[in-house]
C-alpha cells in the first residue's frame, strides 16, 4: 500500500499523461546548458592562463582579481548576480541607445553565467598544465622558429593535453551539476521539471530519484569517455604508478 | 546604491551567518567522521560494505547536491507523514520526525554529501601510507586495531589536511543551497530582504562579501592548524 502511494511508473511515460517527455527534454535541455557553458568556459580559461603567463602587470591583475573573487563566492550567489545584473546591465544599455528593451533568452543567459564562473576555475586548471609542460620543450620550439601560434597550436596544447585531462574532466562533471542552480533562477532544465512533476503529482521519491538516476548516468557515461580520452592523449608516455 | 535596510536586518542576517556557520562545521565535522570508515572499507574491508561505500561515493560525487537535498527533503520527508497515516502508534511517539525542521534535513544532506566527497579522498589517503610502516606495526605485534588508531589513521589524516582546507571552502559554498529548502540561513535571509526591499543588487552584494571574508577566515585558520604540524622542507 505505501508502495503505491510512492511509486506510479505510469507516470514516467511520454505524452499528455505522462511526464516521461517533460523530463527528457529537460534531460536535453542540462546537456545542453552544460556542454555550451563548457565550451565558452573553457575558451575563457584558455585566454586566461595565456593571460596569466604572458601578460602584462596590469591584464594579470585583473585575472588574479577575476579567478580569486569568482572561485571565493558561491555558484548560487554569482548566478543570481550575474542572471539578474546581465540581463539588466544589457536592457539598461541597449534603451540608452535609444532601443526598446529585449527579452534576454534564459539559455543564453543561463550559458553565459555559468562558463563565467567556469571560466575561473579552468583559467587556473589550464594555468597549471601550460606551467607543467617541460621548459624545453617550449625552448626547443622556439628555436626552430615556431610562430607563437604554430608553437601554441603544436606544442603547447599537444603537451599539456595530459596534464590538463583529470582536472578538465572534474570540471565538466561540476558543470553537469552545477546546471540544476540554474534552476533557481526559473530557468527550465531536468531538476526544475522535475520539481514541477513531482509537486503536481506528490510522487517526490520516484521523481527525485528517477532524476538522480538520470545525472548519476551522465556522470558515469562522461567518465568513461574521458577515461578514453586521457589514454588517447597520454599514448607513447610513461604509465602513472 | 541602496544600503538603509541594513541596520534594519542586522539581527536576521547575525542569526542567518550563525545558521550557516552551523550547517559548515556540523555537515565538515560530522561529515569527516564518516568519511574515515567509508573511505577504510573500500580498502580494507569485506566485499559487500567494500561495494557499499563505493556505491555511496559514486552516488553523493554523481548527482547534484541541490536533487540530494530535494531528494531527502521532499522525497525522504514524505514519507514520516505517510507512515504515521498508515500506524497511528508511529504517529504518536515520532512526531518530531514528522514535523522535523528544513535546517535538519539539510544538514544531513551536507554531511552526506561532504562524506562521500571526503571519503574518496580518505580512500586514497589511506591507500598512500607507505605498506611497509603497516608491516612494520604488525611486526611490533600490534592488533588490527592498534595499527589503524597508531599508524594508518594518523599517517592518512595528516596526508588529507592540506586538501581539507579546499574542501571546507567548497563546502561553504555549497551551503546556501539550503535556502531552496526555506532555510533561514545567510541565502535565505538574503532573498527574504529582497523580497522585503525590492533590491535587485545590493543584498547580494553583501552576500557576495560575507562568503569572500568566510573563505579568507577559513584560508586563515588551516595555514595557522597546518603551521602546528611540523613537517620538514
Amino acid at each position: 500500500m505505501v508502495f503505491a502511494a510512492l511509486f506510479n511508473f505510469n507516470l514516467l511515460a511520454f505524452g499528455p499523461t505522462g511526464y516521461g517527455d517533460e523530463l527528457f527534454w529537460g534531460a536535453l535541455r542540462t546537456v545542453q546548458i552544460a556542454v555550451l557553458a563548457y565550451a565558452f568556459g573553457v575558451s575563457l580559461g584558455l585566454c586566461g592562463a595565456m593571460g596569466k603567463l604572458s601578460g602584462g602587470k596590469w591584464l594579470r591583475n585583473i585575472l588574479d582579481g577575476y579567478t580569486t573573487l569568482v572561485r571565493a563566492v558561491p555558484e548560487l550567489v554569482l548566478i543570481l548576480l550575474l542572471y539578474y545584473a546581465g540581463t539588466d546591465g544589457i536592457n539598461r544599455l541597449i534603451v540608452s541607445i535609444g532601443f526598446q528593451p529585449i527579452e534576454i533568452n534564459g539559455l543564453v543567459a543561463a550559458v553565459f553565467v555559468l562558463g563565467f564562473v567556469q571560466g575561473a576555475y579552468s583559467t587556473e586548471v589550464l594555468r597549471a598544465a601550460i606551467q607543467a609542460i617541460p621548459i624545453g620543450q617550449i625552448e626547443a620550439a622556439k628555436a626552430y622558429g615556431m610562430s607563437p601560434i604554430l608553437r601554441f597550436r603544436r606544442v603547447v596544447i599537444p603537451a599539456m593535453m595530459p596534464f590538463a585531462i583529470p582536472g578538465m574532466a572534474n570540471l565538466w562533471l561540476i558543470i553537469t551539476k552545477d546546471s540544476a542552480l540554474i534552476s533557481v533562477v526559473g530557468f527550465t532544465e531536468l531538476a526544475l521539471a522535475t520539481k514541477q512533476a513531482a509537486g503536481v503529482s506528490k510522487l517526490y521519491l520516484m521523481f527525485y530519484l528517477v532524476t538522480a538516476l538520470v545525472y548519476l548516468s551522465i556522470t558515469l557515461f562522461s567518465n568513461q569517455v574521458f577515461g578514453w580520452l586521457e589514454r588517447r592523449v597520454r599514448r607513447g608516455q610513461p604509465k602513472l604508478a | 546604491m541602496v544600503w538603509d535596510w541594513l541596520p534594519t536586518y542586522f539581527p536576521l542576517l547575525a542569526h542567518g551567518l550563525y545558521i550557516t556557520i552551523l550547517l559548515l562545521t556540523g555537515s565538515v565535522v560530522i561529515g569527516f567522521a564518516f568519511a574515515v570508515p567509508v573511505g577504510l572499507v573500500q580498502v580494507t574491508g569485506p566485499w559487500p560494505l567494500k561495494y557499499l561505500a563505493r556505491g555511496f561515493c559514486t552516488f553523493i560525487r554523481g548527482t547534484p547536491l541541490l536533487v540530494q537535498m530535494w531528494l531527502l527533503y521532499y522525497g525522504v520527508g514524505s514519507l514520516f507523514p505517510l507512515i504515521g497515516l498508515a500506524f497511528p502508534a508511529f504517529k504518536e511517539n515520532f512526531m518530531w520526525l514528522i514535523r522535523l525542521d528544513a535546517f535538519y534535513y539539510a544538514l544531513l544532506a551536507f554531511t552526506l554529501s561532504f562524506a562521500g566527497y571526503e571519503g574518496e579522498v580518505m580512500r586514497g589517503a589511506f591507500l598512500g601510507v607507505p605498506r611497509g610502516e603497516l608491516e612494520a606495526a604488525r611486526a611490533f605485534g600490534m592488533s588490527p586495531w592498534k595499527v589503524l588508531s597508531r599508524v594508518w589513521f594518523p599517517r592518512a589524516v595528516r596526508q588529507v589536511l592540506p586538501t581539507l582546507a579546499g574542501e571546507t571552502i567548497s563546502q561553504l559554498k555549497s551551503t546556501p543551497l539550503a535556502f531552496t529548502i526555506p532555510v533561514m540561513d545567510l541565502m535565505g535571509v538574503t532573498s527574504r530582504i529582497r523580497q522585503d526591499t525590492f533590491l535587485i543588487y545590493e543584498p547580494l552584494l553583501f552576500l557576495a562579501l560575507v562568503y569572500v571574508v568566510l573563505t579568507f577566515l577559513i584560508t586563515r585558520a588551516f595555514n595557522y592548524f597546518e603551521g602546528l604540524v611540523p613537517a620538514r622542507r
